[in-house]
C-alpha cells in the first residue's frame, strides 16, 4: 500500500487555530457575562447545576463542619456557663417587655378597629441556620440550610435576633443564598427612629452601610437607629437595621456622608429567621398618565 | 554536553493518562468548594491546576477544558455566569501559547512564569465584576496568586508523580 491517500497522522489534527478558537469562547463567556448581568436569564442553567453540584458542596462542607463541631466540643464549661448565665439575664429583661408586648398588641388590635384601620399582619418565619460564606469575594452573601423544599421563595426578608441580616436572593430546592445588608448592591428603605426621616440605605466597603443623597443639614446623629420603613412591601416596618456611626457634613458636597454600623450580626454564623412573604402592598397610583396629559395637549397645540 | 540539560528532559516521564487530568482537576474544584469564607491568601486551585496541565500538556488541556471547569466555578461560587470561564479562557490560551518556553526553565523560573498568568486571571475577573458593578474586593485578593505561584513546586511534583518511573542507572545507556 503506497502512503499517498492515507490520512494524514492525528499527530498533525490539531483542530481550529488558537487564536480561533480563543475568539470563539471569549464570546461565548462574553455574551454568558451579558445575559447573565443584563438579563438574567441564566437562573435555570445555575439551578440545573446546582442541584447536580449539591453533594459534593455538601461533602466539602464536612471538614469545616468537624472542625466547628470539635471546637464547639473542646469549648470550657466557663464559656457555656457564662453564656448561660448571659442568656438568663437577657430573658429576664425581655421578659417585662414580652409579658406587656401581648396586652399592648391587644389593644393595638382594637385601637386599629376603632379607627377602622387595617389590622398588621401576622408574621410567620422560618428558622435557618447559617451554613458559610459564598466564596464570591465580590458580594456578601451566605449560604443557609432551608431552601424551595422549606417553602423559601426570593425576596423574603432575614432576620436575627438584633436586627435585619439581608434578603433571599437566590433559592435552590436545598438551601438557599441571602444577600446580606452590607452588600454594596443592596438597598433598604429605612427611617430614622429619632427624626421619622425616610431614606434608603446602601451596603458600603468594608463591612459599613452608607445612607446616600441625605442633604448636608439632614437631621441625622451618631447613635441614631434606623429601622425598616416598610415602603418597599419586602421588610416588615419597624425592624432594626443599622445604627449611625459617623456623619461628615462637608460644605464642599451637597450631601453629607453617613457611615452607619450593622446591628444584625452581619459576620457572624449561626441561627437566623427567613420571615415570610408580606402581603403585597396595594396598587400604586399611577400618575404617568396625569403628567403625560399636558404634555400631549402642548404638542397637539404646537400642531395647530 | 551539547545539550544544555533542562527540568523537562532531565528524566524521561511516562505518558499522562488523561484519567489523572480529569482527577486533579475534580481534586481541585473539591478543594475550592470548601468554605472557608474570604480568607486572604487562599490559592484558587481550579486555575493553578488548568495552568499546570494548559503548561504541561496544551494538546489536551485547551480552552474546552477551561470553558467547562470556569462554568462550574461560576455556579459553585454564585458569581456572575461567564466570569470564571472568561479569566480561564485567556490562562489557559496563554499557558498553551507559553509552554515551550516555560519548560525550558527550572522550577523556580516557572513559578515565576506562572505568578504573572495568574495575577492576570484574577485581573481579568476584579475587572469583570467591577465592570457589573460590584464592590472592590480589596489588594489582599491578589494574595492568591502569590500563594499558587509558591504552591507550583509541590503541585509539579504530585501531579507528576503518576509519570515517574523508577531510576535506573545504565552506565552503558546513552540516556
Amino acid at each position: 500500500m503506497s502512503v499517498v491517500g492515507h490520512p494524514p497522522p492525528p499527530f498533525f489534527k490539531r483542530g481550529p487555530a488558537p487564536l480561533a478558537r480563543l475568539a470563539f469562547f471569549v464570546i461565548l463567556s462574553l455574551a454568558l457575562l451579558v445575559f447573565d448581568l443584563k438579563y438574567r436569564t441564566l437562573e435555570w442553567v445555575r439551578q440545573g447545576v446546582a442541584v447536580a453540584l449539591y453533594p459534593l458542596q455538601r461533602a466539602a462542607y464536612t471538614p469545616v463542619d468537624l472542625y466547628e463541631q470539635v471546637g464547639a466540643y473542646f469549648s470550657r464549661l466557663g464559656a457555656v456557663q457564662q453564656e448561660n448565665a448571659e442568656l438568663k439575664r437577657k430573658e429576664l429583661e425581655s421578659a417585662n417587655w414580652l409579658l406587656r408586648q401581648q396586652h399592648l398588641e391587644l389593644e393595638n388590635q382594637r385601637l386599629r378597629e376603632l379607627l377602622d384601620m387595617r389590622a398588621r399582619q401576622p408574621v410567620s418565619g422560618t428558622l435557618a441556620e447559617i451554613l458559610y460564606t459564598a466564596r464570591d469575594p465580590f458580594s456578601r452573601r451566605v449560604i443557609v440550610d432551608k431552601g424551595g423544599q422549606h417553602g423559601i421563595a426570593g425576596g423574603q426578608a432575614v432576620v436575627d435576633e438584633s436586627g435585619v441580616l439581608g434578603q433571599v436572593t437566590r433559592v435552590f430546592p436545598l438551601q438557599s443564598e441571602v444577600t446580606l445588608v452590607t452588600d454594596k448592591n443592596q438597598a433598604v428603605p429605612v427611617k430614622i427612629l429619632r427624626s421619622g426621616l425616610r431614606t434608603v440605605l446602601f451596603g458600603a466597603s468594608g463591612g459599613q452601610l452608607e445612607l446616600r443623597f441625605l442633604a448636608a443639614n439632614a437631621d441625622v446623629q451618631p447613635g441614631d437607629l434606623l429601622v425598616t420603613s416598610g415602603l418597599d412591601g419586602v421588610y416588615q416596618p419597624g425592624l432594626p437595621v443599622a445604627r449611625v456611626a459617623r456623619v461628615d457634613r462637608d460644605a464642599a458636597y451637597s450631601f453629607a456622608r453617613i457611615l452607619c454600623e450593622p446591628v444584625a450580626g452581619v459576620e457572624k454564623h449561626g441561627q437566623v429567621l427567613i420571615l415570610g412573604a408580606r402581603e403585597p402592598l396595594p396598587p400604586q397610583v399611577e400618575e404617568t398618565e396625569a403628567r403625560d396629559k399636558p404634555l400631549k395637549g402642548r404638542r397637539a397645540r404646537k400642531k395647530e | 554536553m551539547a545539550i544544555q540539560p533542562t527540568h523537562s528532559s532531565r528524566r524521561i516521564l511516562l505518558p499522562v493518562k488523561q484519567w489523572f487530568i480529569l482527577f486533579s482537576l475534580a481534586a481541585a474544584f473539591f478543594l475550592d468548594l470548601i468554605p472557608l469564607g474570604h480568607a486572604v491568601g487562599v490559592p484558587d486551585w481550579v486555575a493553578l491546576v488548568l495552568a499546570f496541565w494548559s503548561v504541561r500538556e496544551p494538546q489536551r488541556v485547551g480552552m474546552g477544558t477551561a470553558f467547562v471547569a470556569g462554568l462550574l466555578m461560576d455556579v459553585a461560587s454564585g458569581s456572575v455566569m461567564g466570569q470564571h470561564p472568561l479569566a480561564y479562557l485567556l490562562l489557559a490560551y496563554a499557558g498553551g501559547g507559553l509552554s515551550r518556553r516555560i519548560l525550558w526553565f527550572p522550577l523556580a523560573q516557572q513559578a515565576l512564569h506562572v505568578l504573572p498568568l495568574l495575577l492576570a486571571t484574577q485581573l481579568v475577573m476584579v475587572a469583570t465584576r467591577m465592570a457589573g458593578g460590584a464592590d472592590f474586593p480589596g489588594w489582599g485578593y491578589f494574595l492568591g496568586s502569590f500563594s499558587g505561584a509558591l504552591l507550583w513546586f509541590p503541585l509539579t511534583f504530585v501531579l507528576l508523580l503518576p509519570q515517574y518511573q523508577p531510576v535506573e542507572r545504565d552506565e552503558n545507556r546513552p540516556i
